[in-house]
């Protein structure tokens, strides 16, 4: 059968790892030139399929055609040769590298033993031009948005004449402006024959730009839907297996004292010579979620940073509950009442070769409750320990034994909330709580968010996710460059405008005032 | 994934796991044994077969002799790799612990020879000696950051030859007997400071076997007993895991790099100690211009044990027993550094500890899909 309905056919796919299994028996067929979403929560099996159609697993049963015929993809040169190119969430591009030389690397055009480039950028440049790609060939990589880079990586692949293109979470890094840009960009390629395949967790985007849906839930197949049929709600409902709530509840915001009171705090910056953060001054009241707002690295993590004591401040000061903590110990600020749910769970919110256990103590092994003369209580932690499971629905193979480098990302990222909102904090700073995260455990995560806020604590949110800016906090404070560019409401404000602020195009004031 | 299935899986798994190490370095032994075979059929295979027997009869080749050699060996032995294994805990690489054995052995010599203390009081300069000796390289690593490895290789040079320095020169006094080029015996000049034997030398009729194995292994298991049982234990191990992760949860990894080093310098210094209080050891200062072998073979045996401290008594105990088997060897015919390639060799297959682990997983996984297919038939499952 030469002509067949589909490009791609991924049959009964069974996929088994030591202790799990990953795929089981799942089957997703993509059309030629049609714009395929693949759904579902985290550790759901979508990367593991992805990784088995691009070769670098192999899968425990089943069988992948193209065109109706039979394949074997033993690794992504396999791929390659059949067409297949990804896009993958985190950018494989040589920084030091332009755009050109990028998108050629690896199939450059040679003349005798030297380059030949310039036939490689007449294809990049026509290319560029049919599908709408803007890009600078001559740019280092270093120098461009991270919108220009996955553009550049859209040039890879069809530079390397790629009919199925494989986006892996694409929206994740971008501003709302970019979205649009790529969606558009999306289309285009759709309507020119290209077959697309897009992971994804963000309903919206699934509705606005894919023509068909497979979703995944706990490495099972659960169904392909035609779009055009279906609503949110119930894609959701077949991701999750329950139905969920978008809204975030929330009772009107009652604001108390003031708990963190920051002044014209600066921070220096370990990449380049000015401040990463210019002369902040903010406010955080009892019973407020206020959200920081900004397109990733423009001094939030540096903020974070400064603020729970992972980093000095060169200037200003901060005081918690009227205390000046500028040079307090990161322990002393964690005993004053501060918490943190840091923004990489791998690098600072978890130790990955302890037990859930051993992380669930990692902020208060030394606390009385947990050690006798030096000698830890094994018996209390993991007393403690099987109550936060169980509280906080942590899930994973082996309760307080298992390794937390064993566990899904939302498992691991509830663990760390769970011991976080557990010490009882006068301030949480959460900073993007919710990153990678599906439907359900985002839902499950505002929900706590909301929860303290209404307990009478103080939340602090950094965030680069719009829905959640909008959606959660009762003050956007919007960073831009290391520096508070304006003070919004969520209930006023628009997402376009929140953009503009993000990107830097309006800003409300000189030097943001204690409000 | 089923999550019930899932979770019966991983503990079936699990449940090997321990085992698994021990098999892993077993599997190490065994090839690294075979090696040394087909080296000693290289050298001569006529007597080959008669040599290996003497390197894996190891200290009962000569009973009971040789087990008491053996034993007397193990103990400072099994401090070097405890020094070692528990900077490895840390995440850094005690490559000094030679030199803080070195200086060690100074203070153990130093308070029994010039100052005329009691053993244990020797016992416990040696400590406080490699004690400051391993705290300088922790000190440069936490606060200038400069690599460890680095300052301690330098370091062991540096101790090695301050130590001839002033033993020959009699800087501290005089502990060097010019009849001898050695220092002054302690059975001679200090009986005070012999570690007692119990009456070990008799029974083993050696002069070297005195309790300081058991003084070893006593270490040994509070080491264990530090790592895993004490808020102290799991700072350094979180610290050696995840630097930032240990940071963000307000543990000052500064200090613990400094305490793991001076801890590791401290089990190398009693080390010595364990070694020159045993009444037949004197120090050489004009011999001694390579560092005491003592030191660097701490670090096979941390590897061996896989930083385990109770792992650590036992890779002693085998790197001492084939040391002293290697010892045995037929000179006419043999080097007795043969045993030291047959350790070579097991060190480093060591590196490949994981990759035998999981070689030893997929057989027993396929034996048990096996068994599962053919258990639904009854009997022959249970062949």
């Amino acid at each position: 059968m030469g002509n067949s309905e589909y490009i791609i056919e991924m049959l009964n796919i069974t996929k088994e790892f030591p202790g799990i299994v990953a795929n089981d028996n799942v089957t997703l067929q993509l059309r030629k030139g049609e714009i395929h979403a693949l759904l579902g929560e985290n550790g759901a099996g979508k990367s593991t399929l992805m990784s088995i159609l691009f070769g670098l697993y192999q899968p425990t049963s089943g069988i992948i055609k193209k065109n109706g015929q039979e394949v074997k993809i033993n690794n992504p040169n396999d791929a390659n040769a059949l067409n297949i190119g990804m896009v993958h969430q985190h950018f494989k591009l040589v920084e030091c590298f332009t755009v050109l030389d990028n998108i050629i690397l690896g199939v450059e055009p040679v003349k005798g033993l030297f380059l030949s480039k310039k036939g490689a950028r007449e294809k990049v440049m026509a290319l560029s031009d049919k599908y709408g790609l803007k890009v600078n060939p001559d740019a280092l990589i270093s120098d461009i948005t991270v919108g220009m880079q996955q553009r550049t990586e859209i040039l890879k692949m069809l530079y390397r004449d790629n009919e199925i293109l494989i986006f892996d979470e694409p929206t994740a890094v971008l501003t709302p402006q970019e979205i649009e840009e790529l969606i558009k960009i999306m289309k285009n390629l759709a309507r020119e024959g290209k077959s697309i395949l897009f992971i994804t967790h963000k309903l919206n985007e699934i509705m606005e730009v894919a023509d068909r849906c497979t979703i995944l839930r706990k490495g099972k197949y659960i169904g392909t839907v035609d779009i055009q049929n279906t609503t949110k709600e119930e894609l959701s409902k077949m991701m999750v297996g329950r139905s969920v709530n978008f809204k975030v509840d929330k009772k009107p915001v009652k604001p108390g004292e003031t708990v963190l009171q920051i002044e014209h705090m600066t921070v220096p910056s370990k990449l380049h010579k000015n401040n990463a953060v210019k002369d902040v001054s903010l406010q955080v009241r009892r019973g407020e979620i206020v959200c920081i707002a900004g397109i990733d690295g423009n001094g939030q993590t540096e903020f974070v940073h400064a603020l729970t004591g992972l980093e000095k401040i060169t200037g200003g000061r901060i005081l918690f509950n009227g205390q000046d903590i500028s040079k307090a110990s990161i322990r002393e600020r964690s005993k004053h009442g501060m918490s943190h749910i840091p923004e990489d769970r791998h690098k600072h919110g978890l130790v990955l070769d302890y037990t859930l256990e051993q992380n669930m103590v990692l902020q208060r092994y030394w606390q009385p409750e947990f050690q006798k003369y030096g000698f830890i209580r094994q018996g209390a932690v993991r007393e403690y320990a099987q109550g936060l499971i169980g509280q906080y629905d942590v899930r994973s193979g082996q309760g307080p034994i298992t390794i937390a480098r064993s566990m899904s990302g939302g498992n691991q990222q509830k663990a760390i909330i769970a011991r976080e909102i557990d010490k009882d904090p006068d301030l949480l700073v959460a900073v993007q709580p919710t990153r990678g995260l599906d439907v359900g455990a985002i839902e499950y995560i505002h929900s706590q968010l909301v929860a303290q806020r209404d307990k009478g604590k103080a939340v602090l949110l950094v965030s680069l996710e719009l829905d959640e800016v909008m959606n959660v906090s009762d003050r956007i404070l919007v960073m831009y460059e290391g520096e508070l560019v304006g003070e919004l409401d969520p209930k006023t404000v628009s997402v376009e405008e929140l953009g503009l602020y993000m990107a830097g195009a309006k800003r409300d004031r000189q030097s943001s005032g204690i409000n | 994934m089923g999550v019930e299935n899932a979770t019966k899986k991983n503990k079936r798994i699990d449940l090997s796991s321990g085992v698994l190490s021990v098999a892993a370095s077993l599997i190490c032994i065994l090839i690294g044994l075979l090696v040394g075979f087909i080296i000693l059929c290289c050298i001569n295979g006529e007597y080959a077969a008669d040599g290996f027997s003497r390197i894996i009869k190891g200290g009962f080749y000569l009973m009971p002799k040789g087990i008491g050699t053996v034993l007397s060996q193990t103990a400072p032995l099994i401090m070097t790799g405890l020094s070692v294994a528990f900077a490895f805990k840390t995440g850094l690489f005690n490559i000094g612990a030679a030199g803080q054995y070195t200086v060690g052995a100074l203070g153990a010599l130093y308070f029994a020879l010039i100052l005329q203390m009691p053993w244990y009081v020797c016992l416990l300069a040696a400590m406080v000696f490699g004690a400051v000796w391993g705290a300088i390289p922790g000190i440069f690593k936490a606060y200038f950051n400069v690599n460890e490895v680095i300052t301690a290789i330098m370091f062991n040079w540096i101790g090695l030859y301050a130590v001839n320095e002033i033993i020959y020169k009699g800087v501290l006094g005089s502990m060097y007997d010019l009849k001898t080029t050695k220092t002054y015996t302690l059975r001679g000049s200090a009986p005070q400071a012999v570690i007692p034997d119990m009456g070990l030398n008799a029974v083993f009729n050696t002069k070297s076997t005195t309790i300081a194995i058991f003084i070893a292994i006593v270490i040994a298991v509070l080491v264990y007993i530090i790592i895993n049982k004490t808020t102290f234990g799991y700072e350094l191990k979180a610290c050696g895991h995840n630097k930032d992760a240990a940071r963000y949860a307000g543990i000052n990894e500064k200090k613990n790099i400094v305490l793991s080093m001076t801890i590791a310098g401290a089990l190398s210094g009693i080390g010595a100690g364990l070694y020159y209080l045993s009444g037949v050891a004197e120090w050489n200062p004009q011999v001694s211009t390579a560092l005491p072998a003592m030191g660097f073979n701490g670090i096979p045996v941390a590897l061996l044990a896989l930083s385990n401290p109770v792992g650590v008594i036992f890779a002693a105990l085998f790197v001492s027993h084939i040391t002293v088997g290697g010892g045995y060897l037929p000179t006419k015919y043999f080097q007795p550094e043969i045993a030291d390639v047959i350790i070579a060799v097991i060190i480093y297959l060591c590196a490949f500890v994981s990759l035998f682990k999981g070689v030893v997983v997929e057989a027993v996984v396929k034996r048990r899909k096996k068994k599962a297919q053919t258990a639904p038939d009854g009997k022959e499952a249970d062949e």
